[in-house]
């Protein structure tokens, strides 16, 4: 190794080596996300590309179309795509966004409990507490959820009344809407606290305290000035809960139901019994049928489908912390 | 509290008057080296009109844990007038000034001995959320909040209240208030700007009015003009002065020169001892104390 | 004009008998600040009720229905709870998986790490690893999964699991422990690199006065230093490995049992054979999994619950340790 002249130790940890090293490893972690979408997005191509923009839209039985899409491989009459998807779009909106919405006002409120008025044994109890529910397992969420949660709502919430009403349609047995959101905010909270609450500590002290000496008590304070200048941060911690809301597959699969089923609000109350099935389940439900090619893609198409709403979360997430960095809260 | 207010209403503010128009601004690091050859404008020549008594200091200490930070001071505070705490750093002025509206009791476990009145009651009794509106403070930084120039006064004003008030209801008092502190001319076109996009001066500019915006009765102002340029300074400086007929104005600086432009009564603290309380003239020009003459010529820099 | 000078102060400042309230209390805030206040600690006291109740529910559950003996001994079939043996083989699995899985994540992501704080050039690149992490830990990891199955089943990659004339299986500990390192990547490289800023330009460039390169400042001063949050980063991955359920039930588990192939030397011969882990088990034994044998689920979750349990005091650990030692002044 002589056609480089190394000042000090030789060519084996020079600087430059060592750079060079890095920098393929870092290219390499960047192709292979590359990688990642390219081959998603081709192996969910076929799934578009013969149902088009009906592709999102309602129509049919979906558990009927995922069956029937599995088994076209093995008729020999030709590959099936047909599939709608909107009951599994329309449950993870009604699963996804309840969560977030609930766990966005549980953990602005516990952040700013913690940052603020939490006595020290308190806040000495509640953070750790935080962190532990943060590192949960979701199986283990899924379990509990499975055999305590889901057997308490079919068993004490729903009336006899309210499931004789929906019988022909469906079978309210306590895998439901209901159960999916509170378990999902419980397992998104805690990632919405701990970003809250150091964006909340790190607020300047000046503007707290220039507020505290106005004479605004310190609840409004920390609401008005502390939550505002955090916003971005807020933003931000948003949209983390929403993409991981959004990819949790393997708990929304024990315990939201096992049916394509879109419950519908216009139904009254009811609908939060109701089951559903989000995206990411189905993949986990339907993962047996990989070998069939249509389902492969129909999988795919769900994988590409959830990429992207991540991918454009962010996005919105990034536009809205701009717009609100006009004020220089950043 | 209107039944406190004088009985000879100031009129007009009295005129500013420079005695140096060529150089308004002095070097602020020129320090004097005998107090006699002391050359900073006087602002206020003009004694001040009326003063009534405010707050009353009465033999204040203050310990951070074992250590004493401000030892049995005792001062009155009046309207009318600009009261400057001067005094080397850590001597305890700054803490003293923020014992005024209790602020110190956020930051640290501070014990107060000796009692501090407004208008007569120990501001003990007086919830804090209420003395700090009475009593209000601008900070050493400028510290507008991340909002428009308009949301920052009208904040004050709404969280004042338990109700929501409209937006038109609050522009009068926040139009006066920006015009207070001289402000208003500059900003009337863009109330809707971000306070942080403004310079320096008027940042701090907009916190004072920020902090009058709660019709304060007393405001503290802890080295408003460390952070700024000399423009800026003089503008504030000027600014300060015209507030004393309607606030009673408490300034910490480390400036001696701007003590002296524009302070009616001067305090030299020194590691928590109040050494000499006089008029500024008396002060800077025939100090009692052995120690307030070392200062004031420079020798504590 | 009255002036005075103040002799030195009286000798017997007033003994204060006024009550004074430390801090601003409550008390004189209105009533929706109040009850905002309240609402705070309502929510603080239910999370707190919360983690009790899966951590003491999961706890009698746990001594009810663990045995020691289903540690050491495989599942078997079987159709009741007497019949299908231990959980053995998902313990190991766990075990494994966590090994080989932070083996790859915590080099790997420690390296990319300290390649973006130290040296981060060109700009471009930079960002786009920046965004290329981000995007990483938004990835669902059911989406990974799927992703590895393409991977995984190509012939290139055949050597890392079973392969059949042909057909490569595609499920192995190879495949599962490399997606599940890459989902525990970008929370170690954040942790590190977290690590890396929090040590002053002045630290770095002393140890460049005295004639080091970059790459040996790197290995013998920031690296050790960042050793505390290299290592939370580490934990943290950890946690997400061996909790991680979708990925291990796509490209890991076909049974409840190892399943080595054969011809291969140890360990190989199970590492590129399928297996499972304790996440697997407890979904397939819970209610909605294909086993449904929900006290063996207890007990393996309960198992689980005490390895998360561990990892977290051990960050806490970590974290309480670093504290100790000191830190440079800015």
């Amino acid at each position: 190794m002589e056609e480089e002249l190394q000042p000090e130790y030789g060519p084996k940890w020079s600087d430059q080596r060592v750079e060079r090293m890095l920098g393929t490893l870092v290219v390499f972690i960047v192709g292979l996300l590359l990688a990642l979408i390219v081959v998603v997005v081709i192996n969910g191509w076929p799934s578009f590309a013969h149902n088009g923009l009906s592709w999102f839209g309602p129509g049919g039985n979906v558990d009927d179309q995922l069956s029937a899409i599995s088994q076209s491989a093995e008729t020999g009459a030709g590959y099936i795509y047909t599939f709608h998807a909107w009951p599994l779009i329309w449950s993870t909106i009604l699963i996804c966004g309840g969560a977030v919405v609930l766990g966005l006002v549980t953990a602005l409120f516990i952040s700013v409990f913690l940052t603020e008025f939490a006595p020290a044994w308190m806040s000495n109890l509640l953070r750790p507490v935080v962190r532990f529910l943060a590192s949960v397992p979701s199986v283990i969420y899924g379990l509990l959820g499975v055999l305590v949660l889901v057997p308490f709502i079919g068993n004490h919430l729903i009336t006899e009344h309210q499931k004789a009403s929906v019988a022909g349609i469906i079978s309210l047995t306590g895998y439901s809407l209901i159960a999916a959101v509170i378990v999902l905010t419980i397992m998104i909270a805690p990632l919405m606290v701990s970003i809250f609450t150091d964006a909340l500590s790190s607020v300047k002290p000046g503007w707290l305290e220039g507020s505290l000496a106005l004479g605004v008590n310190r609840w409004r304070t920390i609401w008005k000035i502390g939550v505002r200048a955090a916003r971005p941060a807020i933003v931000a911690g948003t949209v983390l809960a929403l993409a991981r809301a959004i990819g949790e597959s393997v708990m929304l699969a024990m315990i939201s139901g096992s049916t394509a089923f879109a419950p519908n609000p216009a139904d009254g109350l009811i609908f939060i019994y109701e089951p559903s099935r989000p995206l990411a389940p189905t993949i986990v439900k339907s993962v047996d049928q990989l070998s069939s090619p249509p389902a492969k893609a129909t999988l795919f198409a769900i994988a590409t489908f959830l990429l992207f709403s991540g991918a454009m979360f962010s996005l919105a997430g990034a536009l809205t912390r701009r717009a609100m960095n006009k004020y220089g809260a950043a | 509290m209107e039944s406190l207010a004088p009985d000879t209403a100031p009129s007009a503010p009295p005129p500013i008057r420079r005695l140096d128009p060529q150089d308004p601004t002095p070097a602020q690091e020129a320090v004097p080296t005998t107090a006699t050859s002391f050359v900073a404008a006087k602002r206020s020549i003009a004694a001040p009109q009326f003063s009534i008594r405010r707050m009353e200091v009465d033999r204040v200490s203050i310990h951070y844990g074992a250590k004493a930070a401000v030892k049995g001071v005792s001062l009155p505070i009046r309207q009318g007038e600009v009261l400057a705490l001067i005094g080397p750093s850590g001597c305890g002025k700054t803490t003293l000034l923020r014992s005024l509206n209790r602020l110190t009791e956020l930051t640290a476990a501070a014990r107060l001995s000796g009692s501090i009145r407004l208008d007569d009651v120990d501001i003990r009794l007086i919830e804090p959320t209420l003395l700090r509106r009475r009593v209000t403070m601008v900070f050493q930084q400028p510290n507008p909040f991340p909002m428009s120039v308009f949301d920052n006064i009208a904040y004050v004003l709404r969280e004042q209240g338990s109700r929501r008030v409209r937006k038109k209801a609050l522009e009068p008092q926040v139009h006066s208030a920006l015009a207070r502190a001289g402000l208003f001319e500059e900003v009337k076109d863009n109330l809707k700007h971000p306070a942080l996009k403004l310079s320096g001066g008027q940042q701090q500019r907009l916190c004072i009015a920020r902090a009058l915006a709660a019709e304060p009765e007393v405001l503290l102002l802890d080295e408003p003009c460390s952070a700024l340029d000399p423009q800026s300074t003089a503008v504030i400086e000027d600014l300060i002065v015209r507030l004393r007929d309607d606030v009673a104005v408490v300034i910490v600086t480390h400036n001696l020169q701007q003590a002296y432009r524009i302070a009616d009564h001067v305090a030299f603290m020194y590691l928590g001892d109040l050494v000499e309380y006089n008029s500024a003239t008396r002060l800077f020009n025939s100090p009692t104390q052995q120690r307030t003459a070392e200062y004031v010529s420079g020798a504590f820099g | 004009m009255e002036s005075s000078v103040v002799t030195p102060p009286p000798p017997a400042p007033p003994e204060s008998k006024v009550p004074t309230k430390a801090v601003e209390g409550s008390a004189t805030w209105s009533l929706v600040d109040r009850l905002g206040l309240a609402f705070c600690w309502f929510l603080g006291l239910l999370f707190c009720a919360i983690a009790a109740a899966i951590v003491i529910y999961l706890l009698i559950q746990g001594i009810k229905f663990l045995k020691l003996s289903e540690l050491t001994t495989p599942a078997a079939a079987g159709f009741t709870e007497g019949e299908s043996g231990g959980f053995s083989d998902a313990f190991v699995g766990t075990l494994i998986l966590g090994v080989m899985g932070i083996s790859m994540a915590l080099p790997i992501g420690v390296a990319i790490a300290v390649w973006l704080v130290e040296y981060g050039r060109p700009r471009a690149l930079a960002r786009i690893t920046e965004m290329t992490i981000e995007a990483i830990a938004g990835i669902p990891s059911i989406v990974l999964a799927l992703f590895g199955t393409v991977i995984f089943t190509s012939t290139a990659l055949g050597f890392l699991s079973r392969s059949n004339e042909g057909v490569v299986f595609g499920r192995s500990f190879f495949a599962a422990s490399s997606m599940l390192a890459l989902e525990a990547l970008p929370l170690v490289v954040a942790s590190t690199r977290e690590g890396l800023n929090a040590i002053p330009r002045h630290v770095r460039e002393a140890s460049y006065a005295v004639g080091k390169t970059k790459a040996a400042t790197t290995r013998r001063i920031l690296l050790p230093t960042a050793r505390p949050q290299i290592a939370t980063g580490g934990m943290l991955g950890l946690g997400r490995i061996i909790g991680d359920t979708a990925i291990i039930v796509v490209l890991l588990g076909a049974t409840q049992n190892f399943s080595p192939v054969e011809g291969a030397p140890f360990p190989l011969d199970y590492l590129r054979g399928a297996g499972t882990s304790l996440t697997n088990f407890v979904y397939e034994a819970s209610p909605t999994g294909n086993l449904n044998q929900p006290q063996k689920a207890y007990a393996a979750a309960f198992v689980l619950l005490l390895m998360v349990l561990a990892l977290n005091a051990a960050t806490d650990l970590v974290h309480r340790r670093a504290r100790k030692v000191g830190t440079w002044s800015h």
